[in-house]
């Protein structure tokens, strides 16, 4: 036994875990995740990882990594920069060793250091002890050669035991950190509880990395970060395709509707697709599409029937599913779209985040075919925007976009779970009754006789005698719905569908500024996940005794009426976007207001230092004479 | 109430009110039919109008979802819930009606252009999928509401506005594409043949499952006599192979011809019954599971002039459809309790932080 290590009280922390993709680091970083939320940490996450499956081992490209940010405080961000690295070969190092704080903590599993594995990335002598890590406190330790140890008796082959070598790192971090192990060891149990041998190898060499830490005198610190005071509450750590689907599941218990989620394979929602056919008993029918188009077509059927049809995809899905979301537009019908956005055009980057479909989701279409648009903020805040995509489409019967992104999807934070009770009622009123008369004085149903408050049409689904009705994608007389090429028939329609869209806004809460001093001339917006960096650079510059303003936009169609006042309000707008400024056209158009764009497409969240000097440059232009 | 209303409202959960309480036209809606005058499309409406009292289901438990085309304006025309929907995406909104609605009957309809060309990829699976619904596929050979190009069906060469020195591309035979697709109820039949389009409408309702119906149907305006060698009086009678299950297959003049299966390959041809002998004339089978022999009947025809085209059932077999497997798959996970969502939400890792007042900060659950 070691000396007992002076413990040194921290703030916050970031930590990232970077491996082989095959080296079980999102799993590391996940179980990471869990211990710290347990603990009451608040906290943020950063998967990062190729879009292969199993890229070249050991190769810069098959880096795959998990970056946790932790704080006694509430955070907003993944975090920036990394204080500690663990990187399990050196494909690792190299790819990461670049972001970390100088003076950061850098663990290295040494086995892999080979003469082989280095030169594969490029390394003419190990930067282990080549004198090039000084500036970092290094640890160099062979993590698979003491799980190897420590797995002696469990009967496993070589290849078997070193995939342990996860659990050793997590088992040393979760030492040095103090994070309470109970629900890894559970999980473990779990995990693996069909192979025995399996779960107590990796059970043991989590215990053997926990161990290694309290006996080794190898680190001189051990860190405490306390729990960060949150509101009571029941908490759970949560991403944010977890959240999503939490949230349209919700959406089907509290509208009481059957619910038809139609879609097809494709990075980043598929685990949407995946966590939503786990729930038959909630009412939740899930449809595996052959294509993208069927997935919202099937979707579509559904919410004809009466039912609450959903699609969820990515940006290239969203452009085969267009046609079909003008006709659910025509139709007037429920629809929720679900895009978690990635990096574009094509193909583009399947694994990383971008927010480069807010105009696709505004206007690609054919013709006049506004369609509602809700942004989540935060990973938890995916539950909350799903509920709201999901009323908004059943109270109005429009197709409505919800925005999410990669980072959001695979994010996670911890979420304060609601009261199920308190959700919004969705329970839709279905027609029953015929609604027009006939020339002849009969009874006749009318499927575009309008609501006089939301413009909405009525929702009559087959199955209900007496209101028969035919509807499609041809232009449909004001009222009647009957077929009509009549020229200010379409001009009425077109403006109909466009003020049933636009009221929308009267039914949203306004745009709120957070503004402390009340006297800031920059008041920088955001949509969708940038309001996490976009909130830290604030508060950092706030800090530093600068004021800065800052509103977040969830509604991007229509915008909260108060929108152009607010925008109006200050000397300058500031619009950090991860797209070429998508909503800065938007609202520029919309509002004759000069918006500045803060612009970057680099599959990452933006960092709370880029922000922050982005901000800082406008400030200075104000403030000079 | 007729077999195919007991044979609909078994599998689905249909309501159902006795064959013959609607009349023809219960079924049809005050919309002014704007088809061509001439086209077949009219013959199929009356056929189907005039059918549809015999299912014995009430018409707003019936539902016909259409594509684009001239055949999907047929919904607009019948007095039950209707959808004219987008191009060849008519199978895919059915199927997501079908898998969440029980008590409807659902019905597609379809032209070449429309299932086969742009809607190629929905049909198939809805087909293999054996999604309950009855899909009628307008197959006229060309594109009449666009004016006039070549279809998937065209036959190889025809000369159309988009192929002035004939078209390149190799037809698609509707019937062997379904048969490939192993779909459960594959059959044939002419717009201008009342009696026989009815007994296959009548057989297709009965069929739980997708049942593909094609519909040779002229175009008076762009295609004209497309089916002519089928029709006529003095062709059609060796033209077209009646598929009669449990008959040997004869046709011609008092039958003199038949199919029959060449011993040494295997493969069906056409042979003069007085040759061959009776009973080497091929027994047609419709419930054979293996559908090889049912698409070597549909291979008889003749791609470009339809000699020896067969019409009637190719096959109708049984097979579990989607929308019954979803309906298990619910049944078998059985309903939610009321605080499930509550338990959904609170998952197995949550912690609860206690009020400032109360000494335990945060609390492992």
């Amino acid at each position: 036994m070691g000396p007992t290590p002076t413990a040194v009280a921290l703030s916050r922390v970031v930590i990232r875990f970077a491996g082989d993709s095959g080296d079980g680091m999102q799993l590391t970083g996940d179980r990471f995740t869990a211990e710290t939320a347990a603990f009451g940490n608040d906290l943020a996450t950063l998967p990062n990882f190729p879009a292969e499956i199993r890229a070249p081992a050991g190769t810069l490209p098959g880096v795959s990594s998990f970056q946790l940010h932790f704080a006694d405080h509430d955070i907003l961000t993944p975090g920036d920069a990394p204080e500690v690295l663990v990187a399990m070969n050196p494909a690792a190092l190299k790819a990461n060793i670049g972001d970390v704080r100088p003076g950061g903590t850098v663990i290295v599993d040494t086995a892999e250091f080979t003469k082989r594995s280095l030169a594969k990335v490029g390394y003419t002598a190990d930067p282990l002890t080549d004198g090039s890590l000084t500036e970092y406190r290094l640890h160099a330790l062979d993590l698979t050669g003491m799980t190897l140890t420590a797995l002696a008796e469990f009967g496993l082959s070589r290849k078997e035991a070193s995939r342990a070598k996860n659990m050793f790192a997590l088992g040393l971090l979760s030492w040095l950190y103090g994070r309470p192990t109970d629900a890894t060891e559970h999980f473990l149990a779990a995990k693996f509880a069909a192979n025995p041998a399996l779960r107590d190898a990796n059970l043991a060499a989590f215990r053997a990395g926990w161990n290694f830490g309290e006996t080794t005198e190898e680190f001189a610190v051990r860190y405490q970060v306390a729990p960060a005071p949150t509101p009571p509450g029941r908490y759970r750590n949560i991403t944010g395709n977890l959240a999503l689907s939490y949230g349209l599941v919700a959406a089907a218990q509290r509208s009481g509707l059957t619910f038809l989620l139609g879609s097809y394979p494709i990075t980043p929602a598929s685990d949407i697709l995946h966590e939503l056919s786990k729930h038959k008993t909630l009412g939740i029918r899930t449809f595996q599409a052959e294509d993208e188009i069927a997935g919202i077509g099937a979707a579509l059927g559904a919410s004809f029937g009466g039912g609450l049809g959903i699609t969820t995809t990515s940006g290239p899905g969203v452009a085969l599913k267009s046609e079909t979301i003008g006709l659910a537009v025509s139709l007037e019908l429920p629809l929720v779209i679900v895009d978690v956005q990635r990096g574009g055009p094509s193909t583009g980057l399947p694994t990383k985040t971008e927010q480069s479909d807010l105009l696709q989701a505004m206007f690609g279409r054919n013709g006049e075919a506004p369609v509602p648009i809700v942004a989540p903020r935060s990973p938890a805040d995916c539950f909350d925007a799903a509920l709201e995509a999901c009323r908004i489409a059943l109270r109005y019967r429009t197709p409505v976009f919800l925005l999410s992104d990669g980072y959001l999807a695979n994010g996670s934070e911890p979420w304060h779970i609601p009261d199920v009770d308190t959700l919004p009622d969705l329970r839709p009123t279905f027609a029953t009754e015929p609604n027009a008369q006939a020339k002849d004085g009969s009874a006749v149903f009318h499927p575009y006789l309008r609501d006089a408050d939301t413009l909405a049409r009525p929702w009559a689904i087959p199955g209900t005698p007496g209101l028969e009705h035919r509807i499609g994608g041809l232009e449909k007389a004001d009222g009647s719905g009957n077929i009509s090429y009549d020229p200010d028939n379409h001009d009425r329609m077109v403006r109909l569908r466009q003020a049933k869209v636009d009221g929308i806004a009267g039914d949203m809460p306004p745009l709120v500024v957070d503004d402390p001093t009340g006297d800031a001339r920059v008041l920088v917006v955001g949509w969708g996940s940038t309001y996490g960096p976009i909130t830290a650079a604030a508060r950092r510059l706030r800090a530093d005794g600068q004021t800065v303003a800052t509103a977040h936009l969830r509604h991007l169609n229509p915008f909260p009426e108060n929108t152009g006042d607010v925008l109006r309000r200050y000397e300058r707008v500031v619009l950090p976007e991860m797209n070429a400024g998508q909503l800065a056209l938007l609202l520029r158009a919309r509002y004759l207001v000069d918006v500045v764009g803060v612009n970057q497409v680099r599959g990452l969240p933006f960092s709370v230092d880029e922000l922050s000097r982005a901000v800082q440059d406008v400030l200075k232009e104000v403030e000079q004479p | 109430m007729s077999s195919a209303a007991r044979g609909a409202a078994a599998a689905r959960h249909l309501p159902t009110i006795p064959a013959g309480s609607l009349t023809k036209k219960d079924f049809t809606s005050d919309q002014e039919v704007r088809w061509c005058p001439g086209c077949g499309d009219y013959a199929i409406l009356a056929a189907v109008q005039s059918f549809l009292p015999e299912l014995g289901i009430p018409r707003e438990n019936i539902v016909f979802i259409s594509g684009i085309g001239c055949s999907s304006r047929f919904p607009y025309y019948l007095n039950t819930y209707g959808m004219h929907s987008i191009h060849g995406r008519a199978p895919a909104i059915a199927t997501g009606l079908a898998a969440t609605r029980q008590d409807l009957s659902v019905w597609v309809v379809t032209g070449d252009g429309d299932a086969l060309s742009i809607g190629g990829n929905h049909l198939i699976h809805a087909l293999r999928r054996n999604v309950d619904m009855t899909i009628l596929l307008f197959n006229n050979r060309i594109y009449g509401l666009t004016k006039g190009q070549y279809s998937p069906t065209s036959e190889l060469g025809k000369i159309t506005k988009s192929t002035p020195m004939g078209s390149l591309d190799h037809p698609f035979n509707p019937v062997s594409l379904a048969l490939g697709a192993e779909a459960t109820f594959v059959a044939r039949t002419l717009d201008s043949d009342r009696a026989h389009l009815t007994s296959v409408l009548r057989a297709a309702a009965e069929h739980r499952g997708s049942a593909l119906v094609e519909i040779y149907q002229n175009c008076n305006i762009f295609n004209d006599g497309a089916f002519e060698l089928l029709k006529s009086p003095g062709t059609r009678d060796e033209a077209v192979i009646r598929l009669e299950h449990g008959q040997p297959i004869r046709f011609g003049a008092d039958g003199a011809l038949g199919v029959v299966r060449r011993p040494e390959t295997g493969r069906l041809e056409v042979a003069e019954v007085a040759t061959v002998g009776e009973q080497r004339v091929l027994v047609h089978d419709t419930a054979d599971e293996d559908p090889s022999t049912a698409f070597a009947l549909s291979r008889l025809s003749d791609p470009t002039t339809l000699d020896r085209t067969p019409i009637g059932i190719f096959r109708a077999v049984h097979r579990p459809t989607y929308d019954g497997l979803v309906h298990d798959q619910v049944a078998k996970a059985g309903t939610a309790r009321r605080d499930d969502l509550a338990a959904l939400l609170r998952g197995r890792d949550s912690w609860v932080v206690a009020d400032p007042g109360a000494t335990a900060a945060a609390v492992l659950s």
